[in-house]
């Protein structure tokens, strides 16, 4: 019986702790992202969790086991629920499977801010904070057409895209890169289609250095004039560039183009291994969004998109060290100040 | 006792006309599907080689000189090399009934030990080197001693391994990549592998292939030529005839298992000199890859039977498909379509031909 009470009482006390540090707790926010591995991933969390301390906010953060690991992500937003978040940030890895729990979170009055991969259909969030990834694409693009000049007519391109199934980031950089470069890409939301025979081919390089070179050595054997090569990533392109110091082809005769920004990626730059990159700014994406919750608790206020598209766009600027007349650009020195991971 | 006799020799009448021999054997001479089956029950690596071989004649007809030329035979090569290094560590794993799926995070977490300890933390290179190489040992060896003395199944086990060594590789690399470039200026030991030697013809092998056929050939003669080998195959074959045949199977898995986690940070090695980079991201895939390999190869996946030459010719042929299948323009789709079809037309023929012996 002592025993007993003794039980209950350590019970009631824990209890009256847990309550009294639940009236005095900060507000908990969630920030998500696809996994723990990628740079870009490491980045934002710490600009959420910087600015989380800043605004006073009780940061939670999650993440996928795999680049589309739903599940894991589904996990993740159940138990914001259910510890009462006011809001929270998600990079989703299965853009249209994840819809159906964003909306119990909205239904539960969650603020949802979607950062970096849009949702289908890009409405299911409160707000969209991302990169303009089309428009990112664009840049090297327009790049590359003006560093070749006249010889762009004759270019033979190859295209190191992300995956088989055509994510939405996928889509938009490859298909953002070609408009920038004056080809005809057919149907805006899906490579492969098109005719222009300046295309050797597309291969996929899930977008690590070993896919790079594997990808790049098979479309050398297809196309071994290839003078211009489109990369999803930096880590792509870093593999790109072995297979073609491999061949003899790392003299400057090829230019490679990629899309983010990280660190090793601008530092490539400066080296000459990439002639250009699409920089983006996932940090800010984060720190924007615990700002965007920090608001909503206090005012109830939503934040807006950027006039004329359906998402904020949070910025995309070329890092290079050959500017091109009539493509804004910034230097290496200046994109290493801004870079991540 | 004379009654006895002229008794049996009387029961024995009975016996006329029957069948006169005793036993024999069936002497009809088997079908030729049997004898095919026999041959391949006596020689499991003759499919692989005949479909490396077949594979190699459709697509010098399909792809046309892009393909059959020795500069491309022998970027297959090089292509496959990671996963052909890898794989033979699996073949031994599997060897023994048992499956690695921690063999990619073995090896990644030794590349970047080897990296940052290098490139970030100004090591010598030599001596960050062979600490890469005892992660591997580690590895191998917790994940040995897991199966052998905690008895758990090896599916188990190294499901756990591959989270927790992945975990390791997020932690320890801080999720940075260590560029090309800075490898080469402060470490290029670590590129070794990389380099290539040209064989004449436009064919250009590097040191990292042959490594990989170095370390087959190591792996054959311990398999073949050794009591440790037979050791091997017996505990895949029947653990509890092999302990009861007075073989230690316990200190031979754990064996085994340091062994391959030692060829897996061997890998890594190969891996660092292909790609340039050391980096936490990539070969997401090669521990299903390696399977894949070992599997096509004709080994089976119920331990006992199997070779390295058949996991060498199965990594080639998968290599070969997809390089084969790109040069003549298919989509990556139908490439990934290929494998697993040959993944599921190598184990039935595996199950056909262990049928000979029920």
């Amino acid at each position: 019986m002592g025993k007993l009470l003794k039980v209950a009482a350590a019970g009631a006390v824990m209890l009256g702790l847990m309550c009294g540090t639940a009236a005095y707790a900060q507000e908990v926010v969630g920030l998500i992202t696809k996994t723990e591995g990628n740079p870009f991933f490491v980045k934002m969390r710490e600009g959420a969790q910087a600015k989380a301390d800043e605004l006073g906010l009780d940061l939670r953060t999650f993440a996928g086991k795999f680049d589309g690991d739903n599940d894991s992500q589904i996990a993740a937003i159940e138990n914001l629920i259910a510890a009462g978040a006011k809001g929270f940030a998600i990079v989703p890895s299965d853009s249209a499977a994840i819809v159906p729990t964003i909306q119990q979170a909205r239904d539960a009055g969650l603020l949802v801010i979607v950062l970096d991969t849009p949702l289908d259909p890009i409405d299911a969030a409160d707000v969209t904070f991302a990169t303009d990834n089309r428009q990112a694409g664009r840049l090297i693009g327009q790049w590359a057409a003006g560093t070749l000049g006249a010889e762009a007519a004759n270019a033979k391109i190859a295209m190191l895209d992300l995956a088989v199934n055509q994510p939405t980031v996928d889509y938009l950089r490859d298909q953002g890169f070609m408009e920038g470069f004056g080809i005809d890409v057919k149907d805006p939301n899906r490579y492969g289609d098109e005719d222009d025979a300046r295309i050797c081919g597309h291969e996929v390089t899930g977008g690590a250095e070993d896919g790079g070179r594997t990808a790049m050595e098979t479309l050398l054997q297809k196309c071994p004039d290839v003078n211009v090569v489109y990369t999803i990533n930096e880590p792509a392109a870093a593999g790109a560039y072995e297979a073609l110091k491999a061949i003899g082809k790392d003299d400057g005769s090829v230019l490679i183009v990629s899309v983010d920004g990280g660190c090793p990626g601008v530092a490539n730059i400066k080296d000459g291994v990439i002639g250009a990159t699409s920089q983006q700014y996932p940090l800010l994406m984060a720190s924007m969004a615990m700002e965007a919750i920090k608001t909503f608790v206090d005012t109830g206020e939503k934040p807006a998109v950027t006039e004329g598209l359906d998402f904020f766009d949070t910025g995309a600027q070329l890092v290079t060290d050959a500017p091109v007349a009539g493509v804004e650009s910034i230097d290496t020195t200046k994109g290493a100040e801004l870079c991540w991971g | 006792m004379s009654d006895d006799a002229a008794g049996s020799a009387t029961a024995e009448h009975g016996l006329t006309g029957a069948a006169q021999t005793v036993a024999s054997f069936d002497t009809e001479r088997p079908g030729l599907i049997r004898r095919i089956q026999a041959f391949l029950h006596t020689y499991p690596t003759a499919i692989p080689f005949i479909v490396l071989i077949v594979g190699i004649a459709i697509f010098s007809f399909a792809a046309g000189s892009k393909f059959f030329a020795p500069f491309n035979l022998s970027l297959v090569l090089q292509q496959v090399t990671i996963i052909g290094v890898l794989g033979i560590a699996q073949t031994l794993i599997i060897l023994t009934a048992g499956i690695d799926l921690s063999v990619g995070a073995i090896m990644i977490l030794s590349s970047i030990v080897m990296g940052r300890l290098s490139v970030v933390a100004g090591v010598p290179v030599e001596i960050a080197f062979v600490m890469g190489l005892a992660t591997g040992v580690l590895c191998g060896f917790i994940n040995g001693v897991l199966v052998a003395r905690i008895k758990l199944p090896p599916f188990i086990v190294t499901l756990g391994t591959w989270s927790i060594y992945g975990s390791m590789i997020i932690f320890i690399s801080n999720s940075e990549t260590i560029r090309s470039q800075d490898i080469a200026a402060i470490a290029p030991m670590l590129q070794w592998m990389g380099a290539r030697v040209a064989l004449g013809g436009g064919a250009i092998l590097t040191i990292g292939s042959m490594v990989m056929l170095l370390i087959a050939a190591g792996v054959w003669y311990v398999l073949n030529r050794t009591a440790f080998g037979r050791h091997i195959y017996a505990t895949g074959d029947d653990p509890e005839s092999a302990r009861l045949a007075g073989i230690n199977t316990t200190w031979t898995l754990i064996g085994v298992y340091t062994l391959a986690g030692l060829i897996c940070a061997l890998a890594s090695w190969v891996l660092i000199g292909r790609v340039g980079a050391v980096s936490p991201l990539g070969s997401q895939t090669a521990n299903l890859d390696s399977i894949t390999a070992v599997v096509i190869g004709g080994t089976s996946l119920f331990g006992g039977r199997g070779s390295i030459v058949g996991t060498l010719l199965g990594a080639l042929i998968v290599g070969m498909f997809r390089n084969g299948l790109a040069l003549s323009g298919v989509d990556v789709l139908w490439q990934e379509f290929a494998v697993g079809a040959l993944i599921i037309i190598a184990v039935t023929t595996d199950q056909w031909i262990r049928r000979i012996s029920a």
